[in-house]
């Protein structure tokens, strides 16, 4: 899950912003198990924590071995490219569970995790709960919910070759895969592609959604920022 | 990851999937064709691509015939139409592309998925990084650019000098041959992966001289460094390693919080992994 520490945003330019726009629609929160101390019932308190996660309509939700609410598929037929599937499925990626993973669900406003969080509170599962958002934010939801915070790990963004790295809105995008999974040239293609009309910002997002196999990609976040480069409105 | 001659339509879809850029349509068969030194063995395009199983010589055909009236075509982009992309049998050494390239693979070092580091994240229970410590997550290779061991023993060989310690419950130094001077194997030298994470701790005071000289490594090898820092909080819930990271000039804008929520529940746990904080939580404290 070191996956959702570096996502890309304004704050961590190569040249600085004076006042960098603050990222309110991309708040991650996960669980994960350690072998031999809080894994008896393991997969029932994942699920548990999936289905508390459902309750305030996160984005996303992952199980990082088997994948997200958005999965490719093995079995298509050539329908598929004017009638495509595109709904999400939650139920497939709890069910799904079956043993050590990490799972975590992804909100687009603080509200959803502030509630979320709460909720893991009271139910108490024993097994280890992170924040994977602002700072600013993590520690006032920790305040909101009346938890000490254990410990944290900063991003402190990127060095080395960086003359390597894409574009902003291309890093912006492929760095919600931590992992690497969704390339910085499929980001670019699907940017290209709203901007000449071909697919909808929501669909590029879905396409781009559906390489992250621990189901952490923002499709609200993401939608946003295409809409944004492509001088899109709503 | 090898793609088949025989299926491939030269369609192009899997090209732009690849992380690695290492995919490309050779003029000379017209079929799309893996660079091997390249490829990190990551199974984005054998995994994220969804699949269709259309007969070959059909697609070729529709499409030779949409190319001379200069129709387009405007296919789903994430489709290989008859699933033409095979994974490859691994071997040593190349078999530890896969380890570090693919997020479903759990490393046989820590059991972990992903990048098989568990750092702060479960810290609650396992106390690795202690009050007045700092656990330094130094990622080779990432965002999307990927990296070599060679690039990465540059820096770990330079850090053993600091005399740091390299966290032992962690893949890349579970791959060194001399932990006291951040060697690693010399076999896999050479092997690209798609990223790799070096831990390392040392105590709050030295932040500011480790990631220095961070810095000044990262300006010697061949890939891009993502850096974290993190620490455990004292019992209000503070940590002084942020005002340190400002001090610095650090950017600190994101990261991750563990909440403490996490506590031992199994009846006996691993006598190895001795908890620590679990006594205390276990009586209610």
């Amino acid at each position: 899950m070191t996956n959702t520490l570096h996502r890309y945003s304004e704050h961590y330019a190569i040249e600085p912003k004076v006042d960098p726009e603050p990222v309110q629609d991309d708040y991650i929160v996960f669980a994960m198990s350690t072998r031999g101390v809080n894994d008896d019932n393991l997969v029932e308190k994942y699920r548990k924590f999936l289905r508390l996660a459902l309750k305030y309509n996160p984005v996303n939700i992952g199980d990082a071995t088997k994948g997200g609410i958005l999965r490719p598929r093995q079995d298509l037929n050539p329908t598929a490219h004017w009638r495509r599937d595109q709904h999400p499925d939650p139920e497939q990626v709890i069910a799904g569970i079956d043993g050590h993973t990490t799972v975590a669900a992804v909100f687009d406003n603080y509200e959803a995790m502030r509630k979320f969080v709460d909720d893991l509170k009271t139910a108490d599962l024993g097994i280890s709960i992170n924040i994977s958002a602002p700072m600013d934010d993590a520690l006032h939801c920790c305040q909101e919910t009346g938890i000490t915070r254990h410990s944290v790990e900063y991003s402190i963004g990127f060095r080395g070759r960086l003359d390597k790295l894409p574009e902003r809105t291309t890093l912006e995008l492929s760095t919600m895969c931590g992992h690497g999974m969704v390339s910085a040239s499929f980001a670019r293609k699907m940017t290209e592609w709203v901007k000449e009309n071909r697919r909808t910002p929501d669909e590029a997002a879905r396409y781009m959604a559906r390489f992250c196999i621990c189901g952490v990609f923002n499709i609200t976040r993401a939608q946003r920022i295409l809409k944004q480069a492509c001088n899109l409105k709503g | 990851m090898n793609i088949d001659p025989h299926k491939c339509v030269a369609c192009g879809n899997c090209l732009p999937v690849c992380p690695m850029g290492a995919i490309h349509i050779d003029p000379a068969i017209g079929r799309a064709t893996v660079n091997q030194d390249q490829c990190v063995e990551c199974f984005a395009c054998y995994r994220g691509m969804s699949k269709e199983h259309l007969n070959p010589i059909m697609v070729r055909t529709l499409r030779r015939v949409a190319q001379f009236f200069r129709f387009r075509f405007d296919p789903e982009p994430d489709i290989c139409p008859t699933d033409a992309i095979v994974p490859q049998e691994l071997t040593w050494p190349r078999i530890v592309r896969r380890a570090f390239s693919d997020p479903q693979v759990p490393h046989e070092s820590t059991g972990i998925h992903g990048r098989g580091t568990a750092e702060v994240k479960t810290n609650d229970v396992t106390n690795r990084v202690k009050e007045g410590e700092a656990g330094f997550v130094i990622e080779f290779g990432r965002p999307g650019v990927g990296a070599r061991f060679r690039d990465i023993q540059q820096v770990t060989a330079t850090l053993a000098e600091l005399d740091v310690k390299f966290e032992t419950s962690n893949p890349v130094t579970s791959l060194m041959s001399d932990t006291a001077r951040g060697l690693i194997r010399e076999d896999i030298l050479d092997e690209k992966i798609l990223s790799a994470i070096v831990e390392i701790k040392a105590g709050l005071e030295r932040v500011p001289r480790v990631l220095q000289k961070i810095r000044e490594l990262a300006r010697e090898v061949d890939t891009v460094i993502s850096v974290g820092v993190s620490t455990r909080c004292d019992a209000e819930g503070n940590d002084s390693l942020g005002e340190i990271l400002a001090r610095e000039g650090y950017p600190r804008y994101r990261g991750k919080t563990n909440l403490g929520l996490g506590r031992v529940t199994r009846i006996s746990p691993h006598p190895s992994l001795s908890p620590v904080g679990g006594e205390d939580k276990r009586e209610g404290a």
